[in-house]
């Protein structure tokens, strides 16, 4: 047996028993494409009925008759929920939504950046490995236990206000509370506050796109545009941003989107007062208003569609 | 003529591994200057030494008279072509061309229009409004040749540009490139393993090694007077003898007092047939013959030792095309060759001891033919692959090759007249 594995040239090599594993691994390997469907029909179908089927059954059911006095939904089509989106209380709650998500966006953005930067250029090995738990660690915890984590950490008597006591900056962060639309009576129940622990919670969805996406931006291409005599911040704007621009835009989707959509940490942090989010909540909850809380869910559709189309104009996804 | 890039004493260390070991050159205004080496010789990093996209550990780098060794390369007067082109894909072609001028601030209209020339120069007129991306890789190098040129930089570094393109495109890129030194007048640094490519285009070529350079010198001196036994194997093929072998096989080929530690022979210097008056000699047996077109190569086992002999195959009409006339394989077959064609060469420093060989280069264009013949300790190596070169000493097993020594005695050595 020895001999025969050691001699080169001694004839064939042993051969396997062809099992009926074999027998199928053969089909299919003369039917790629029926292989190929196989194996996309289960997330296809998932992808299609149960992903795209709900959105337009909601978006469908958005435009149904809710009667206020019998508390009743009829498949009346009307566009009456959306009108109604326009009038000035419920106009307030999107602005105030989505301006709570452009913040926490750009906040997440600048946080980010130097941090995905540092990831994807100057870590190896197990550093990186580090970092990568580091960044997402907090994920692993129960998200309602860190937003009521937060409170405790901005409420009065607080973390926070133990720490700005110590360093003697208690008289600016009063201050700073003072101002309208940030402020508020403390941290956790300001605007500054929610956006806090907003930033806190979606970081991570930031970081990892916008790290992927550094991560594939060649080296060399950054040296070429120094040997072409551009300062490292010309070299930031001309080649490095634009390149990493799919990252940041997938990451700032991610920002946007959840921040738009969230029901608990408003909940918890931040002045009183309505958020989409609490509003469909409310709207499908309580109030068993369906067709008005699928005309609310649909104005982050189309505030992400209008995003991503901008997105695109810019020439983010040119280097895709 | 004044000096354009001056390096004293650089050293660069990466850790422990010297990548450039206190290196000094001086590159004259307007030279083709070529620096030629096996990858890990250092040449790369001594071009990015230049180009300031490293810091040297040790000594200091002048360009044009002025001390940049801590100038990182934006403040450098210098433009690279990169060994990948390193063109942004999110550009345009023109852009990327007006890349270097839009970072000085040149307005829009006078950028493009000298882009859109920098374009014509290199023959790729109508491709501007394409991405890079869309383009081959012989145009994707014009591009980035353009891209350098557009700045008017005083010296271009050059890494490898040609690596990446087949041998008729490369052949015809050499050329341009030559032209296009010749007629901007600009210090040419061109960086390659490629030793016909070095010879052909180069006014000068350092030859690097470990981090060292071997020698200096204008392409024909550095072939027909190499220093060293790493320069004569690297720049052409050699039949370099060392040490007690060199002795044994000069001695009984006739030299009188040959006590050379090591000499080069050129393949192209040795012919068949018995010593004419003065000439020296020695016979053995035809262990290998290989076809390259031009030329037919042979190797010859004599006394244990393998020489290399090329005759030039004549044209269409001769015996081109047959053996007619010429020594086959297992023939025993004598060899001569004139006292001038030994070169004496210091050993290179860093050679391993033991090995006693360096490496050997083919002929431009020969493709990979036989490495590693010599048997262990024989000093004589004829690598053929450069980038094998570092790995080539004479106790490798040539993992493949035409070697068909197995079994075969080495013959006595005649006698000469």
């Amino acid at each position: 047996m020895n001999e025969a594995v050691h001699a080169p040239m001694a004839g064939p090599g042993p051969r396997r028993q062809r099992g009926p594993g074999d027998v199928v691994s053969t089909f299919f390997y003369r039917r790629r494409r029926l292989y190929l469907w196989l194996l996309l029909a289960p997330p296809l179908l998932w992808f299609g009925v149960v992903f795209i089927g709900a959105l337009l059954a909601l978006v469908w059911q958005s435009t149904y008759t809710f009667n206020d006095f019998t508390m009743q939904v009829t498949p009346d089509l009307t566009f009456a929920n959306y009108r109604a989106l326009l009038a000035d209380t419920n106009l307030d709650i999107v602005i105030r939504t989505v301006a709570m998500a452009i913040a926490v966006t750009i906040a997440c953005g600048f946080i980010g950046f130097p941090i995905a930067y540092y990831m994807a250029r100057y870590t190896r090995g197990a550093a990186r490995g580090l970092f990568y738990v580091g960044v997402m660690l907090p994920m692993w915890a129960s998200y309602i236990v860190k937003a009521y984590a937060w409170t405790m950490i901005l409420s009065k008597g607080g973390l926070l206000y133990w720490v700005v006591d110590r360093i003697g900056l208690r008289s600016a962060l009063d201050g700073l509370l003072t101002l309208p639309v940030i402020g508020g009576s403390s941290l956790s129940t300001s605007n500054l506050g929610r956006f806090l622990v907003f930033t806190y919670a979606w970081l991570p969805f930031m970081i990892l796109p916008m790290n992927a996406a550094i991560e594939r931006v060649p080296a060399n291409l950054l040296q070429a545009s120094a040997d072409l005599g551009a300062r490292p911040s010309q070299t930031f704007r001309a080649v490095l941003l634009p390149l990493a621009f799919p990252g940041v835009v997938a990451g700032s989707i991610f920002t946007f989107s959840l921040t738009l959509g969230d029901y608990i940490i408003p909940q918890l942090v931040g002045p009183p007062g309505l958020v989409i989010g609490t509003m469909v909540n409310l709207q499908q909850g309580s109030v068993g208003n369906l067709p008005m809380a699928a005309a609310f869910t649909a104005v982050p559709i189309v505030i992400i569609s209008i995003y991503l189309w901008i997105a695109r104009r810019l020439g983010a996804f040119d280097a895709l | 003529m004044s000096i354009a890039v001056e390096l004293r004493d650089v050293s660069r260390y990466f850790g422990d591994v010297r990548a450039v070991d206190r290196v000094s050159l001086a590159i004259e205004d307007g030279e083709f200057f070529s620096m030629l080496g096996p990858s890990g010789s250092g040449k790369t990093t001594c071009l990015r030494l230049i180009g300031g996209f490293e810091l040297p550990t040790d000594g200091r780098i002048f360009l044009h008279g002025e001390d940049a060794s801590d100038r990182p390369p934006y403040e450098r007067d210098v433009n690279t072509v990169f060994q990948d082109y390193a063109l942004f894909p999110h550009l345009s072609v023109l852009d990327n061309v007006a890349y270097g001028l839009r970072m000085k601030g040149i307005g829009y209209a006078t950028r493009r229009r000298e882009a859109t020339a920098a374009l014509e120069q290199v023959a790729l007129g109508g491709l501007g409004d394409r991405h890079p991306g869309q383009l081959s890789g012989g145009q994707r190098q014009r591009v980035a040749l353009a891209r350098a040129l557009v700045n008017r930089p005083r010296v271009l570094l050059l890494d490898e540009p040609l690596g990446a393109l087949d041998l008729k495109l490369r052949e015809q890129m050499q050329v341009e490139l030559k032209g296009l030194q010749r007629r901007l007048g600009i210090t040419f640094i061109y960086v390659t393993h490629d030793q016909g490519e070095a010879l052909s285009m180069s006014d000068r070529v350092a030859v690097f090694n470990h981090g060292r350079v071997e020698q200096v010198d204008r392409p024909r001196e550095l072939y027909t007077r190499p220093r060293t036994t790493f320069v004569a194997g690297f720049v052409g093929t050699a039949n370099v003898l060392t040490g007690e072998v060199a002795a044994r096989i000069l001695s009984t080929a006739g030299a009188i007092g040959a006590v050379a530690r090591a000499v080069s022979i050129r393949p192209e210097q040795v012919t068949f047939g018995a010593p004419g008056p003065g000439q020296l000699g020695v016979s053995g047996q035809v262990v290998d013959v290989q076809f390259h077109g031009p030329t037919s190569r042979f190797e010859i086992n004599a006394a244990g030792v393998r020489l290399v002999v090329t005759i030039a195959n004549r044209g269409a009409g001769s015996d081109a095309g047959s053996d007619t006339g010429r020594p086959r394989l297992g023939d025993i077959v004598e060899l001569a060759w004139s006292p001038e064609a030994m070169i004496e060469l210091r050993s290179s420093e860093e050679a391993d001891p033991g090995a006693g060989a360096s490496a050997g280069a083919g002929t431009p264009g020969a493709g990979p033919a036989a490495t590693a013949g010599a048997a262990p300790g024989a000093p004589i190596d004829t690598a053929t692959d450069p980038r094998d070169a570092t790995r080539g000493g004479g106790n490798d097993p040539a993992p493949s090759g035409p070697r068909q020594s197995t079994g075969r005695r080495p013959l006595p050595i005649d006698e000469p007249s």
